[in-house]
């Protein structure tokens, strides 16, 4: 039996986080099959609506289960996520599929010429990587609204800057080790920053203010300057400016 | 709609009502009142629900001036009195309703005897809610006014623009401030991650809150902690009371405003029960730690609930603090009859 295998069917470990949370622990590393695995739970234990579960918050390797003590306890969450990861859902639709359209190199992508030479890539072949590539929403984290994708192209993979940028904009995309994101708001920063969408992925003025969650999908579309101007001042007058695809798999 | 004018703010006092737990798999911060019981408490002194949103003081309070036709309001957590600013200043005790109107001014000093206190408005303050909460997270620019902490100059909306005379509250029991035992914790979920010496040395010895606090966490003086085997860890989730250790071994207890994942080990998590005692320390003062099991700490949970639910039953009616000012002048007048007889 292969080790991809066995770690896939390996059972979680749960670990006490306090009297108001329960982790669900698949693995300790970055890795599709095991964000998948906690993805998945989170869905299914979602369907499965059980009392007491206040968040369902995935991580890489990990889902945190937030609960009112008052309602559930560990004991209890415990045997009803259990049982849920021992009925697993036949037929799951996968998450939403996002094309962000994206501005590469410039202004708006100033790590682009070094990430080439870095990696010894041409900026051209740094964009096709970057954009051939389907993500998966492994988690949500840092910033609201702020997303880790997965899997980023070996050839792509390079540690954080040395320098963390004390100002990101927002829009900004950027790799780092491999994984690739997407900064929501301005704040600090410490990934390579390859380009810009102009869609915002945190945005008040909307009913449903954040827009992707862990699961779904994201494609970066390289477009050029005049399409993502014009799309700019769209999402500026306050449209989402994007539409996500409900893919049937 | 008109509600309290801002005069001076203060330290920085946010608007928090009980937060929003239940979008953290965005990303999202939970927020919500540091000291959720001090919060309830005071919500229920003018008739308000548990959750209705108040304004969070630290440190030193605002001065307000009553814009609505009228309010009613209660301060709790802190012994200090909200002072009357008048021809004839006048005090309106702490832990008490109370009915004020249009063009009244009054201020809320130092806080020096807690970290935390709130200042409920009767119908709550009416800022708009951000997937369900009013509470502000400043540094996401999330809920509150304008998504920032309170300024001077602000104009608060409340949610009622009068308030019907009522005999006054007053919670008289104020013994669930008094909790001094050690801050109880659930070993976990990255126990293993510190040498078991160091796990030892956290609950032998006791630590300070530090300087290094606000909403986010409090840094703790004390035992610096060893790592057993590295200080980074694939990020995972957070729960409010997480114990961090970083690379530099000070532990960090995290509170309402924590990231929602992060990828320092967690040594612990302070329980549910003991989490509103956190909100209300103050730089230097001391702690400690006792470790407990799951089921202990679920258990001490309902412990407090119908703690909270006893002290709001058992709230008596105000005295008319007015008239009790009156009183005193009379005390104070027969007083000086009385010496001026002997």
């Amino acid at each position: 039996m292969g080790a991809e295998v066995q770690s896939a069917s390996v059972s979680p470990r749960f670990l006490a986080a306090g009297d108001t949370a329960l982790v669900v622990e698949f693995g300790d590393v970055v890795d599709p099959a095991v964000n998948h695995r906690v993805t998945r739970l989170a869905a299914a234990a979602r369907e499965a609506a059980i009392d007491g579960i206040v968040d369902l918050v995935p991580t890489f390797r990990s889902l945190m289960v937030h609960y009112d003590p008052l309602v559930t306890s560990a004991q209890a969450l415990q045997a009803a996520l259990r049982d849920v990861l021992s009925h697993p859902p036949g037929d799951m639709s996968r998450g939403r599929l996002w094309r962000l359209p994206t501005l590469y190199g410039g202004a708006v992508g100033p790590d682009l010429d070094e990430v080439a030479e870095r990696t010894g890539l041409s900026p051209d072949r740094v964009i096709a990587l970057h954009s051939e590539t389907t993500y998966d929403v492994y988690m949500m984290g840092f910033l609201p609204g702020l997303p880790y994708l997965g899997i980023l192209a070996k050839e792509l993979e390079l540690p954080r800057r040395a320098e963390p940028r004390v100002r990101v904009p927002a829009g900004s995309v950027a790799i780092a080790t491999n994984l690739t994101n997407v900064y929501p708001s301005e704040s600090p920063g410490g990934w390579h920053i390859l380009g810009r969408t102009p869609i915002e992925l945190f945005d008040l003025r909307r009913a449903v203010p954040i827009l992707l969650a862990a699961g779904d999908r994201i494609r970066f579309e390289p477009v050029g300057q005049a399409a993502y101007d014009e799309l700019w001042t769209r999402v500026a007058a306050g449209e989402t400016g994007v539409e996500p695809e409900v893919a049937v798999s | 709609m008109s509600g309290l004018r801002v005069m001076s703010a203060g330290f920085a006092p946010t608007v928090q009502d009980l937060g929003r737990p239940h979008v953290q798999n965005l990303g999202v911060p939970p927020s919500g009142a540091l000291d959720p019981v001090a919060l309830r408490i005071a919500n229920a002194l003018v008739g308000n629900p548990p959750d209705a949103a108040a304004l969070e003081l630290r440190v030193m309070g605002p001065t307000l001036e009553v814009t609505a036709e009228a309010i009613r309001i209660a301060l709790v957590g802190t012994a200090a009195p909200i002072e009357l600013l008048a021809d004839r200043p006048a005090r309106i005790p702490a832990y008490e309703s109370a009915r004020l109107e249009r063009g009244q001014r009054f201020r809320i000093g130092g806080l020096s005897d807690t970290g935390v206190a709130y200042l409920a408005v009767e119908g709550g303050i009416d800022v708009p809610a951000v997937y369900g909460s009013r509470s502000t997270y400043a540094r996401a620019r999330i809920g509150g006014v304008d998504g920032r902490p309170v300024a001077g100059g602000d104009a608060l909306p409340l949610a009622l623009d009068t308030v019907p005379e009522r005999e006054e509250r007053r919670c008289a029991d104020l013994s669930w401030l008094d909790e001094v035992g050690p801050f109880r914790v659930v070993l976990g979920p990255q126990d293993d991650y510190i040498t078991e010496a160091s796990i030892k040395r956290f609950f032998a010895e006791g630590y300070a809150a530090s300087r290094e606090a606000d909403r986010m966490g409090i840094r703790l003086d004390g035992p610096v902690l060893e790592h057993a085997r590295g200080h980074d860890i694939v990020s995972d989730g957070i729960a409010t009371g997480a114990i961090q250790v970083p690379g530099n071994g000070r532990p960090i207890v995290l509170l309402a405003d924590h990231q929602t994942t992060g990828g320092y080990p967690k040594l612990g998590t302070v329980i549910s029960a003991d989490v509103p005692r956190l909100g209300r320390l103050r730089p230097g003062d001391a702690l400690r730690f006792e470790r407990i099991t799951v089921a202990e700490a679920e258990a001490l949970r309902r412990v407090l609930e119908q703690r909270i639910a006893r002290v709001i039953e058992r709230f008596e009616p105000a005295r008319a603090w007015l008239d009790e000012a009156a009183l005193y002048r009379e005390n104070l007048v027969s007083g000086v009859v009385g010496s001026a007889e002997d």
